[in-house]
């Protein structure tokens, strides 16, 4: 009944292309979640825009991305695009994807964190004569981020773990594509799917630890 | 000098300010005194700009506060404030509170608002407490940071908003004192409080608000010691009895 023999030693021999597409993966988690920050920064302040456009923009933003599937959203950039006459490189398309989504949840991260920075701060800082845009840059979103931070590395572990969705529009650089295209070469599936998601486990697992590390040094008050 | 004429201020439909008119000249010390929800600390908020105002004018050194054309970040630098919760930035050290408005307003480089700041931290006290995060300071120290914060910009007024109230009591006096050095230094001072030993001994001029409107103004020993209206004397001595 059980006719499989495991077999590592190829699955060594292809760690190097897999480690190289853990790099691509964590590229994309990277450029996605930097976009989704700036993005959902803009989203959250949209949102108490006195511009009721801007206003509804902004939550329909957040209402698709947070009550669509990933894949979807994924799908919609590659194959809505397409449709359209646009051709997106899979590569693009995923990073567009999983950027939405980043921007989407963060946005309503950033809704709470915001409202968590008491008003009076803004009034102590603009009285001094500072701008409302210096004001934002060196007193509010210092204290924001801070109160999101660990709400801001779930995102991060999230958008690592969305790469693998690449599969679907044909990425074959990052981590899945290389475990996808070794396994339709050499039918080791479970060998090279375990593998992989070891590799998924420790870089969310590097990137959650240093993220604690990163607040430690930022936050010291 | 502030010129306040006629100013008419409402939240809403209530109206807090019902026409006030009043003169501060260079080098004087005015207390506002009166019970809660009388307008004198919307008064000190308009002033600066921080709310708008309905009608009238307050005018600045010529400047009118709230016309348009007027660039009130600019207004601002001459006008410090400093409330009754302190405001400290807790994610900046006492220095570099006081520090990053002259550096980002003042266009100061490092150096050169690094002295200040320091020079001004010493002045209130706090020259030991320069790498500091406020959340380890007392209350009274955070208020005492605020007012060095304020100072470090210039200011050629200086707007105190019960910046005593939420102190425990035995931190009043630290924060009293340094406000008494500053009008010995002849700073131009609007001072909103319920300290009365202090009103009366500081100010040239005491303004008693009631209801939205100065319902007396004089000076201290006249306001203290033989007011006119029966309101003030009333609110007088409601206070010295609690």
């Amino acid at each position: 009944m059980f006719k499989y023999s495991f077999q590592w030693r190829p699955v060594l021999q292809a760690l190097p292309e897999m480690l190289w597409g853990a790099v691509v993966t964590m590229q994309i988690a990277l450029i996605a979640m930097a976009i989704g920050i700036v993005v959902g920064v803009a989203i959250a302040l949209g949102r108490r825009s006195a511009n009721g456009i801007v206003r509804s923009l902004s939550t329909g933003w957040v209402e698709i991305a947070r009550n669509t599937p990933a894949l979807l959203q994924i799908y919609m950039v590659y194959f809505g695009l397409g449709t359209l006459g646009v051709r997106v490189d899979s590569f693009y398309a995923l990073l567009a994807g999983i950027a939405f989504n980043n921007a989407g949840y963060l946005a309503e991260t950033f809704r709470g964190g915001f409202a968590g920075v008491p008003e009076t701060q803004f009034r102590a800082s603009r009285s001094l004569g500072m701008s409302a845009f210096q004001t934002m840059g060196y007193i509010i979103l210092p204290q924001m981020f801070r109160l999101v931070f660990h709400a801001m590395t779930n995102q991060m572990v999230w958008s690592i773990l969305m790469t693998s969705l690449g599969v679907v529009v044909g990425l074959t650089t990052d981590l899945t594509g290389v475990v996808q295209q070794l396994n339709v070469r050499t039918f080791r599936t479970f060998e090279y799917f375990l593998v992989a998601a070891c590799l998924y486990f420790l870089i969310a697992k590097v990137v959650t630890v240093a993220a604690r590390i990163l607040a430690w040094r930022l936050f010291r008050y | 000098m502030i010129e306040v004429s006629d100013v008419r201020k409402s939240f809403g439909k209530l109206e807090v300010l019902k026409g006030i008119n009043l003169t501060v000249k260079k080098g004087e010390v005015l207390s506002m005194i009166g019970g809660s929800g009388s307008g004198k600390s919307t008064m000190l908020m308009c002033i600066n700009g921080l709310e708008p105002i309905q009608s009238g004018r307050i005018v600045v050194d010529g400047i009118d506060v709230h016309a348009k054309s007027t660039d009130l970040n600019h207004l601002r630098k001459r006008i410090g404030i400093v409330f009754q919760q302190w405001n400290a930035f807790p994610h900046l050290t006492v220095l570099e509170n006081v520090m990053l408005a002259p550096r980002k307003v003042l266009k100061k480089n490092r150096q050169e608002a690094e002295q200040i700041a320091v020079r001004h931290l010493k002045h209130v006290g706090l020259g030991e407490k320069l790498k500091v995060f406020p959340s380890r300071l007392s209350g009274g120290q955070q208020q005492r940071m605020a007012i060095a914060r304020a100072l470090a910009m210039s200011p050629d007024y200086m707007l105190f908003d019960e910046v005593t109230s939420a102190l425990d009591p035995q931190l009043v006096g630290e924060v009293l004192d340094t406000m008494r050095m500053l009008s010995k230094e002849g700073m131009t001072m609007i001072v909103v409080t319920h300290e009365m030993r202090f009103a009366r001994e500081v100010s040239d001029r005491v303004a008693y608000f009631h209801q939205g409107k100065i319902h007396e103004i004089g000076s201290p020993e006249q306001i203290f010691g033989s007011p006119n209206q029966p309101e003030t004397a009333n609110f007088l001595k409601s206070v010295h009895g609690a």
